[in-house]
C-alpha cells in the first residue's frame, strides 16, 4: 500500500498553476477560469458517477449558483467575492437538498430524466421571468476582494481565486471520498442491498451525495459568473448538463484531479474548434465522446493509471 | 367558454404532435431499454427532409396532395437510412453495456448528427407551408382552426391505434412482448433478438422522422429544433411510463392540455408547466402512469 500523496500533488499542481498565471496571456486565463468552473461541477458528478447515477440536470445547481451571484449583485449591490461564493454554494446545496428529496429515490434512466426535468423547470422559470433577467440574463458588476477592486489584473485575480477554490474543493472531495460514506459510493453502485445490511441508509447517503454535488455545482456556477461577468438561462439548459457529463466521461472518475484535466481539455477542444472549424465542432465533440466510451471507458485518467501500473510492473521484474 | 374550447383544441393538437415523436422514443425504450437522445436528430432530419422536398415539389406545379405523400415517404426513407446506420454502427457493439452508457452513446450521436444536418442544409430556415395552406381552415363558432391541425390529430390517433394493434394482435407484436418481458427467455425460444432490435430501432427512427416531417409545414424549419423536442418527448414518455403506448398517449394529452391551459391562462408559466407535471407524476408514481411493477432481479 503506497502512501496517499494526492493532497500533496494537488497543492503542487495549484502552485504551478498560480505561477503560470503570471506569464500566460489573458485569454488563456479566461479559458482556464471557465474550465475550473466546469471542473468544480464535474467534481460533484464524479461522486455521483461512482454511485452509479448520471444526472442530465446538474446545470440546475450550476445556474443556481450563477444566478445567486447575479441577483445579489443586481438587487443588493453585493460584490464581495467571498460572500458571493459562500452564498452560491449554499444555494446549490439547498436546491439539491430539495430536488434530492425526490431524486434520491431514483436510479438509472429515471434519475437521469428526472434531474433533467428539474433543470428544465428552472430554465422555464428563468426564461419567462422578467425580474430574473428573462432570456437576456443579467450583467454582473465586477467582484471585489474585501473592498479591493482588482481593475488592472481582473482576469489574473479571478484566475488565482479559481485555482485556490479548485484546490480547496478537490482536496475536500478527496477527503470525503476516503471517508466511510465516501467509500460507500461504489458499493451503492454495485449492490444497494448489501450497503443497507451494513447498517447505512442508501437513500440518506444518496441524498447527502446529491447535496455535496449540488454545492460543488453552485461553486462552479459562481466561478463562471465571476469570470464571464454575465449569466443567462442557457446555464440551466439540458445541453449544459450534457457538457458536464461529457467532461466526466472524458476525464474518468479515477481521481479528483481528473475533472480539472478533463475540463481544460474540453475547453481547449471547444475553443480551437470554434476558432478553426465552427461548423464541425459538435462532430468533434461527439466523436471525442464516442472514442472515449469505446476505447477508453475509464476516461483519460485511466491512461495515467495504466502507465503507473506498467512502471510498477517493470520495477518488480 | 371560448377559452376552454381553445385550450382543449390547442391542447389536443399539441398532444398529437408530441405523441408522434414520443411514440418512437417509447417503442425503442420499451423493447431495447435505450433512452435514445438521437431521437431529436431523427426529428430534425425528418423535418428538413420533408421541408426541402416539399419545396422542390411545389416548384413543379403538381397537385398539392403529393406533398402529403412526400411527408410520409421522406420520413420513411430517412428513418430507414439513419435508424439502420445508427443501430448497426454505434449501438450493436454496446448492447451489453449499462443503460446509462447507451444514453451517452446516443447523446454523442445526437451531437454529431446536428452538425451533419447543418452541413447538408446550412443554417438558414426552410419553409414548406404549401400543404398547410392547401387544406384550408374551418370555423367552429368564433374559432378558426386549421384543417391541417385536425388532420394531425386524426393521424396521431390512427398511428396510436395502429401501434396498439401491432403490439397486441400481430405475430411481430407477440414476439416484441416476449422480448420486452424477458430477453434471454425469448432468445432461448428461438427469437432472433438482434433482428427484433433492428426492426424496432428502425421503426422508432421512422416515427421520429415522421414527427419532424408532419411538423415541417407548420413551422419554419431551423437548426436546433431537435434540441427542444427531445426533452419534451422525454417528459411525455416518462409521465406515461416508459415503453407504454397507452401511457405515451395519456402523457401527450396531459402535457398538451397543461401547456395549452398555461398559454391561455398564465403565459409566463408555459415553459415549465410541462416539466412540473412530469415531476409531479413521477413523485406520485415513480415509474410513470402505465408501467407494470417489475420484480427485482438480483
Amino acid at each position: 500500500m503506497t502512501k496517499d500523496r494526492t493532497i500533496a500533488i494537488l497543492m503542487s499542481v495549484a502552485c504551478l498553476a498560480v505561477a503560470l498565471g503570471f506569464v500566460l496571456p489573458e485569454w488563456m486565463l479566461f479559458l482556464a477560469n471557465i474550465a475550473i468552473g466546469k471542473a468544480l461541477v464535474v467534481l460533484g458528478l464524479l461522486l455521483l458517477w461512482r454511485c452509479g447515477v448520471v444526472p442530465f440536470g446538474q446545470a440546475l445547481f450550476f445556474a443556481g449558483g450563477g444566478y445567486a451571484v447575479g441577483l445579489l449583485g443586481l438587487y443588493f449591490g453585493l460584490t464581495d467575492i467571498f460572500l458571493l461564493t459562500v452564498v452560491a454554494a449554499l444555494v446549490g446545496g439547498v436546491l439539491s437538498a430539495l430536488a434530492g428529496l425526490l431524486l434520491a429515490r431514483y436510479r438509472g434512466i429515471f434519475f437521469t430524466m428526472l434531474s433533467m426535468a428539474f433543470s428544465m423547470i428552472l430554465y422555464g422559470v428563468l426564461v419567462k421571468t422578467e425580474a430574473l433577467g428573462s432570456t437576456d440574463g443579467i450583467g454582473l458588476k465586477r467582484v471585489t476582494l474585501m473592498g479591493w477592486k482588482p481593475d488592472e489584473h481582473f482576469e489574473l485575480a479571478m484566475y488565482i481565486f479559481a485555482v485556490l477554490l479548485g484546490l480547496i474543493s478537490s482536496a475536500a472531495m478527496h477527503v470525503y471520498l476516503q471517508s466511510v460514506p465516501g467509500r460507500l459510493a461504489e458499493p451503492i453502485r454495485g449492490n444497494e442491498v448489501r450497503v443497507e445490511y451494513l447498517g447505512m441508509s442508501v437513500r440518506r447517503l444518496m441524498h447527502l451525495n446529491l447535496i455535496i454535488a449540488g454545492v460543488f455545482a453552485g461553486l462552479g456556477g459562481a466561478v463562471t459568473a465571476f469570470s464571464v461577468g454575465h449569466i443567462d438561462p442557457e446555464m440551466a439548459y439540458w445541453t449544459t448538463s450534457g457538457g458536464f457529463v461529457f467532461i466526466t466521461i472524458l476525464a474518468g472518475t479515477g481521481s479528483v484531479l481528473a475533472p480539472f484535466v478533463g475540463a481544460l481539455m474540453f475547453e481547449v477542444i471547444r475553443t480551437l474548434a470554434f476558432a478553426y472549424v465552427p461548423e464541425y465542432w459538435q462532430i468533434i465533440l461527439g466523436g471525442a465522446l464516442l472514442a472515449s466510451i469505446f476505447f477508453l471507458p475509464g476516461g483519460l485518467w485511466s491512461l495515467f493509471t495504466m502507465l503507473k501500473e506498467r512502471q510498477s510492473n517493470d520495477a518488480n521484474h | 367558454m371560448l377559452t376552454l374550447m381553445a385550450i382543449i383544441i390547442d391542447g389536443l393538437v399539441y398532444a398529437s404532435w408530441v405523441f408522434v415523436v414520443a411514440l418512437g422514443l417509447t417503442l425503442i425504450f420499451g423493447v431495447m431499454k435505450i433512452l435514445n437522445v438521437a431521437h431529436g436528430a431523427f426529428y430534425s432530419f425528418g423535418a428538413y427532409g420533408a421541408a426541402s422536398l416539399i419545396g422542390l415539389y411545389s416548384q413543379t406545379g403538381l397537385p398539392v396532395a403529393g406533398g402529403f405523400a412526400i411527408i410520409i415517404f421522406s420520413a420513411i426513407g430517412i428513418g430507414l437510412v439513419l435508424g439502420f446506420a445508427l443501430e448497426r454502427v454505434l449501438l450493436r457493439p454496446m448492447y451489453d453495456h449499462d443503460e446509462v452508457v447507451l444514453v451517452l452513446v446516443t447523446y454523442s450521436a445526437f451531437l454529431m448528427m446536428e452538425d451533419v444536418l447543418r452541413l447538408i442544409w446550412g443554417s438558414g430556415a426552410y419553409f414548406a407551408y404549401q400543404p398547410f395552406v392547401a387544406v384550408g381552415f374551418v370555423e367552429i363558432g368564433e374559432m378558426v382552426i386549421s384543417n391541417y391541425d385536425l388532420l394531425l390529430v386524426g393521424f396521431a390517433f390512427s398511428l396510436g391505434a395502429a401501434g396498439w394493434w401491432l403490439l397486441t394482435h400481430s405475430r411481430f407484436g407477440h414476439i416484441l412482448t416476449a422480448v420486452i418481458h424477458d430477453r434471454e427467455m425469448a432468445t432461448s425460444f428461438g427469437v432472433n433478438v438482434v433482428k427484433v432490435f433492428v426492426i424496432t430501432f428502425v421503426l422508432g427512427a421512422i416515427l421520429g422522422a415522421l414527427g419532424g416531417a408532419v411538423t415541417a409545414p407548420k413551422v419554419s424549419v431551423t437548426p436546433g429544433m431537435g434540441v427542444e423536442v427531445i426533452v419534451l418527448a422525454f417528459a411525455v414518455v416518462a409521465i406515461g411510463g416508459m415503453g407504454s403506448i397507452t401511457g405515451a398517449m395519456i402523457g401527450a394529452v396531459m402535457v398538451g392540455l397543461a401547456r395549452a391551459a398555461a398559454v391561455h391562462l398564465f403565459p409566463e408559466i408555459e415553459l415549465f408547466v410541462i416539466y412540473a407535471v412530469m415531476a409531479g407524476v413521477l413523485a406520485w408514481r415513480p415509474e410513470g402512469l402505465f408501467t407494470r411493477v417489475q420484480a427485482r432481479k438480483i
